[in-house]
């Protein structure tokens, strides 16, 4: 009786493991079940502030592109954002790949923003990559910056008419979303 | 706790509390008898003044939240009905907005105090970090609050902040979708601020109790920065500042009604009496006038930070000023391990007192900054004035550390008010 009571007791049990005792043990499983219980729990409380499904289900729309003719531009509204679309003149096209892209700070050139075949349409999110303000220059009055593109009123990015920072805080060109044309004047973004 | 020496109390239902739960004991040691210096000027009445804005704004706030409509469709509209038809609606709202105002107007006083005396200095440091701790949590609460109108500022406003955080690589879009709820700020964005902004004035006033519990352990400070040292030096706290408290108050409250009352909208932005639209930016986006500063420092990034002559950028533009702008807070936060100088008031401080006026002055030159579009010699002003604030948290008080010189104090506080009596 007492011999057993010697080889289950801690004392032993840590002269065999320099000084790691099996209560040492017990309290790391103990703590890291504890971290993965108290974590998982609270993932539903950090998670519930992600989009909603039925917000994730607004996530795409069809613009009809007839109505826009030549050197207008259109705002529709998708995933709760303005996105720009331009019908763009020749003179426009040529001008926007007339520009060295090694000088831009986000270095991508016309081809690259708009789809093959389709290189009239310009389509593009309306949010100024610095701090998510919609810029101006969707309107002939409008003001459209320095490089006659968009110009964001907020901390004065200055866009090119491809949509690509040119000027001022903004780090990146203005984002062109995921879209397909669904025939030759319908597109569906997102 | 559970002491013997509680003294027994004449009113029987009085003493049959206390001698179950010595509230009226804690607040006769706390705030009656409580030893105070006897030399505070009018600067030490902000902390009292903070307080009695902290729950002006949470009584007005709570009533408001029960006329208010949480949906983005029908928050603009509601905050009308507030203001045109519910009973006395338009004297809560504008106490509550001007609240706001006066409430940092109190804080900023408060801070100034607390460096110009040096009263974050050992050793009350985690008595000052709990305050700007209450600062910071005051800055989330007020932006969050001034979201609920869903006017252009708000919405806007809401816009610039929370894309803050994409500015953080690899996670800082995620984390932009997660404050959303959705793609762009909106109706679950308005519900979640909403329930924050009625949660962080109670968590608040967790961290004042805390803050007041720190300072009831050191005691205060006091216009020569020297310890009291015995009963010579100090007054108890009723009747002599429960008095001179309350003066202070009353002559804060006037001003404060004077706004609310004559000039309600004088401190808020025309633009936010138009309802959110997602679609058009205001031409000029401003926060409200105690963010200004902070926006200063935002904008005066405007260039990235790389490796020179080659093209690799390590801080981009827009991540430098929000590192910035958090950072100018992180220095407030961290005062107490920067400035070594052995003296703390700034009386017997000639060097740093001159620098942390121009400190406060550079603090009106941001804010004025930040007020005014980002364009022509606003912006290398802008710049400027956040090196200057940079500067001297991280240059001028190290320099001040080795090179002022240390002055004699006075022996005592009694010493010091006795010695300017005679002068006189």
């Amino acid at each position: 009786m007492s011999v057993k009571k010697e080889t289950n007791s801690p004392k032993t049990e840590g002269a065999h493991g320099e000084g790691e005792t099996r209560r040492d043990f017990l309290y790391l499983t103990a703590a890291a079940f504890g971290a993965v219980g108290a974590g998982s729990v609270a993932w539903p409380l950090i998670d519930q502030m992600n989009p909603a499904a039925d917000t994730l289900a607004l996530s795409s729309t069809e613009v009809d592109l007839s109505p826009i003719v030549e050197g207008q531009a259109i705002t529709v509204m998708w995933r709760g954002k303005p996105v720009f679309i331009r019908h763009r003149t020749e003179k426009e096209i040529e001008e926007a790949r007339a520009v060295d892209i090694t000088a831009l700070r986000d270095k991508q050139t016309d081809e690259d923003r708009v789809q093959e075949g389709h290189e009239k349409w310009l389509v593009m999110v309306g949010i100024c990559t610095h701090l998510g303000c919609v810029p101006a220059g969707q309107k002939d009055t409008d003001v459209k910056g320095e490089y006659d593109g968009w110009f964001c009123p907020c901390h004065g990015s200055h866009y090119d008419n491809s949509g690509r920072i040119r000027k001022g805080p903004a780090p990146k060109n203005l984002e062109v979303p995921e879209y397909t044309f669904l025939s030759d004047t319908l597109i569906k973004i997102g | 706790m559970g002491s013997g020496t509680r003294q027994k109390l004449d009113n029987p239902v009085m003493e049959w509390v206390d001698s179950r739960l010595p509230v009226f004991s804690l607040l006769q040691k706390e705030y009656g008898v409580f030893p105070t210096p006897k030399n505070f000027n009018y600067f030490w009445n902000f902390g009292a003044i903070a307080m009695v804005m902290l729950v002006t704004m949470i009584i007005t706030g709570i009533v408001l939240a029960m006329n208010y409509a949480t949906t983005a469709t029908d928050a603009f509209d509601s905050v009308e009905r507030i203001m045109r038809d519910v009973n006395h609606g338009w004297l809560l709202r504008y106490l509550h907005a001007n609240g706001a105002s006066f409430f940092f107007i109190a804080v900023y006083i408060h801070i100034f105090r607390g460096m110009y005396y040096g009263s974050y200095k050992q050793p009350r440091e985690l008595l000052w970090m709990l305050g700007v701790l209450i600062f910071l949590l005051m800055m989330a609460t007020a932006f969050m609050g001034y979201v609920l109108p869903w006017g252009q500022m708000s919405f806007w406003g809401a816009t610039v902040i929370t894309n803050l955080f994409s500015a953080i690589p690899l996670v800082g879009d995620s984390i932009v979708t997660l404050l959303w709820g959705g793609f762009s700020v909106d109706n679950p964005t308005l519900n979640r601020f909403f329930a924050l902004h009625y949660l962080f004035p109670f968590l608040i006033v967790g961290v004042v109790f805390l803050h007041v519990w720190a300072l009831h352990v050191t005691g205060s400070n006091n216009p020569t920065g020297v310890e009291a040292k015995g009963k010579q030096d100090t007054l108890p706290f009723h009747p002599y500042y429960t008095m001179k408290d309350s003066f202070g108050i009353v002559v804060f409250l006037i001003i404060y009604a004077t706004f609310t009352f004559f000039l309600p909208n004088a401190l808020g932005h025309p633009d936010n009496y138009i309802p959110a639209d997602p679609l058009v930016t205001p031409a000029h986006i401003v926060p409200e006038w105690y963010f200004l500063p902070f926006y200063a420092i935002l904008r005066a990034i405007t260039f990235d930070i790389g490796i020179p002559f080659t093209d690799i950028v390590i801080i981009p533009a827009k991540l430098g000023g929000v590192l910035a702008m958090f950072g100018s807070i992180a220095l407030l936060f961290v005062l107490p391990f920067l400035d070594k100088h052995p003296v703390r008031s700034s009386r017997y401080r000639p060097w740093f007192k001159w620098f942390l006026i121009a400190f406060t002055v550079n603090a009106f030159v941001l804010g004025l900054c930040g007020g005014k579009p980002a364009e022509g010699f606003w912006v290398p002003l802008a710049q400027l004035s956040t090196f200057y604030y940079f500067a001297f948290f991280l240059a001028v008080i190290p320099f001040l550390n080795k090179k002022e010189p240390v002055m004699a104090l006075p022996e005592s506080i009694s010493a010091a008010v006795l010695e300017k009596k005679s002068a006189k």
